[in-house]
């Protein structure tokens, strides 16, 4: 049964075992606008917990996702470098961004769940 | 995820309408000292698409318009801008600069002659005050009075614009791109725009505005654009937005402008940063604003620095983004002179994108030349 988590800084974290998915809210994908271009990472990098991991480009302006945990990237969301306004359709959805190993899963202990993070956006 | 938007420790002014942006969903962001609508809920592309495809409907009443008036109206304009005031015929519009002692660029502006002694100038938010003051100090023993005008400032923009403008009962008959007209007390009206399609720019007074932008909403052509798709729309066109593509440091032969001023008042002189026009114009530019299309989707942003094949700095570049219309990412920067046609490319989080020089504008203008 998968669990989804949420940051301060607007990621999703859906976590299955000891692997994960991760993606930007649709509240952020909302404040972010139109995005024209996706900046995934290499599959295998290691990241810490606040790592830029993704660069996601709105035809404004630049932003960095932040890695919500420890952990190795195991894939990225290939689809979105033909289509990075899968983000804005189906932000927690087809528009994930990369997928991880946890590697401290206790680190999701100090996250929101979707309860706590609708009254972090309001 | 964060954002990067600069902090902004000032107060910011509110636009007279603002409550109307508030009730179409505008998002804010300062601009220029100034609270700006900078996207509404149809979001940045699809603000951009309608207004080349439509109408997009633009609050750009955090720009300035002065009313210059005096038998010395026209000498007071000759001595503050390379410009001939006495060969702009009535109801007609030309671009100028407002240069500094150096012919560095203090501000683009648009003037309208309005009548044998008077104009009408446009100047942009940013430089407002500074403008008035400098056109006031060049205008010093002469018989001139110069007057910023309050009010709203409403652009109206794209091949929808007119049909929309008369039916909200614009009297826009027979203008033609670049001319500009007083249909009523208080109002300024002229066929112009910074997004390269056919438009209005209406100044006119609050009460008037309100009924206005009314009549204009309920014409399902016309939609609000944001401050964001403004931005998009002018660099595809190859607008240069003062500030960033031009600036006090920047000269007009440098930044491609030398168009805007001519050869005979070149030749004649007598205004603010004449000699060193002059100057740099014999020298020939260090270097030139060109276009710049990036090879692939990433967009590349203001601040990017050049490089050429040997990875040497030789320019930078001063507004980028991503072109809706264009359909790919488009910017346009400064290049050393003589370089621009070498290998060029810049580097973004370590990715080295090519930057093939492109002529401007990425999309063609549609102005309603007559």
């Amino acid at each position: 049964m998968a669990a989804t988590y949420f940051t301060e800084d607007h990621e999703w974290i859906r976590v299955e075992g000891d692997t994960a998915t991760v993606g930007i809210t649709d509240y952020a994908q909302q404040q972010l606008g139109d995005l024209v271009f996706v900046e995934l990472p290499e599959v295998g990098r290691n990241l810490a917990k606040g790592d830029a991991a993704v660069v996601v480009e709105s035809v404004k302006a630049a932003s960095d996702v932040y890695a919500p945990c420890d952990g190795e990237i195991l894939s990225v969301n290939e689809a979105l470098s033909g289509a990075p306004a899968l983000v804005n359709s189906a932000a927690t959805g087809d528009g994930w961004l990369w997928t991880m190993k946890l590697a401290d899963a206790s680190q999701l202990d100090g996250l929101m769940d979707a309860a706590a993070y609708d009254k972090h956006i309001a | 995820m964060t954002g990067k938007d600069e902090l902004n420790p000032l107060p910011l002014r509110d636009l007279p309408l603002r409550d109307l942006h508030e009730t179409a969903g505008a998002r804010f962001g300062g601009f220029a000292g100034w609270s700006m609508p900078i996207t509404y809920p149809l979001g940045v592309m699809k603000e951009h698409l309608h207004t080349r495809e439509q109408a997009g409907l633009f609050d750009i009443s955090h720009m300035k318009l002065f009313r210059l008036t005096g038998p010395d109206a026209a000498a007071a304009l000759a001595r503050a801008c390379p410009l001939d005031p006495d060969a702009i015929a009535q109801n007609h519009s030309k671009y100028t600069l407002l240069l500094d002692e150096s012919a560095g660029i203090v501000d683009d502006l648009i003037v309208t002659r309005l009548g044998p002694d008077a104009f009408m100038v446009v100047a942009n938010a940013g430089n407002a005050q500074a403008d008035e003051a400098e056109l006031k100090a060049r205008a010093a023993g002469l018989a001139v009075a110069i007057e910023p005008l309050d009010g709203v400032f409403l652009a109206l923009q794209g091949p929808g614009a007119e049909a929309a403008a008369i039916r909200a009962g614009l009297p826009v008959d027979g203008l033609v791109f670049m001319q500009g007209t007083e249909p009523r007390a208080d109002w300024f009206l002229s066929r112009s725009g910074y997004t390269g399609e056919d438009g209005f720019e209406i100044g006119l007074p609050e009460a008037d505005a309100r009924a206005l932008v009314a009549a204009l909403l309920t014409d399902p052509s016309v939609a609000w654009i944001g401050l964001a798709a403004r931005d998009s729309l002018r660099l595809e066109a190859g607008l240069c937005l003062h500030g960033q593509d031009i600036t006090p440091e920047t000269n007009p032969v440098e930044a491609g402008l030398t168009w805007a001023i001519p050869k005979t008042v070149r030749e004649r002189g007598g205004f603010v940063g004449a000699e060193a026009l002059a100057a740099a114009m014999a020298a020939g530019p260090a270097r030139r604003r060109v276009g710049l299309k990036p090879e692939g989707r990433q967009p590349v942003r203001a601040g990017a620095v050049i490089l050429d094949e040997d990875g040497s700095e030789i320019g930078i570049v001063t507004s980028g983004g991503f072109g809706p219309s264009a359909g790919h990412p488009v910017a346009m920067g400064y290049v050393r002179a003589g370089r621009a046609e070498a290998a060029l490319h810049t580097d973004i989080r370590g990715n080295r994108i090519a930057l093939a020089v492109h002529p401007l504008p990425f999309t063609p203008h549609r102005y309603r030349r007559g």
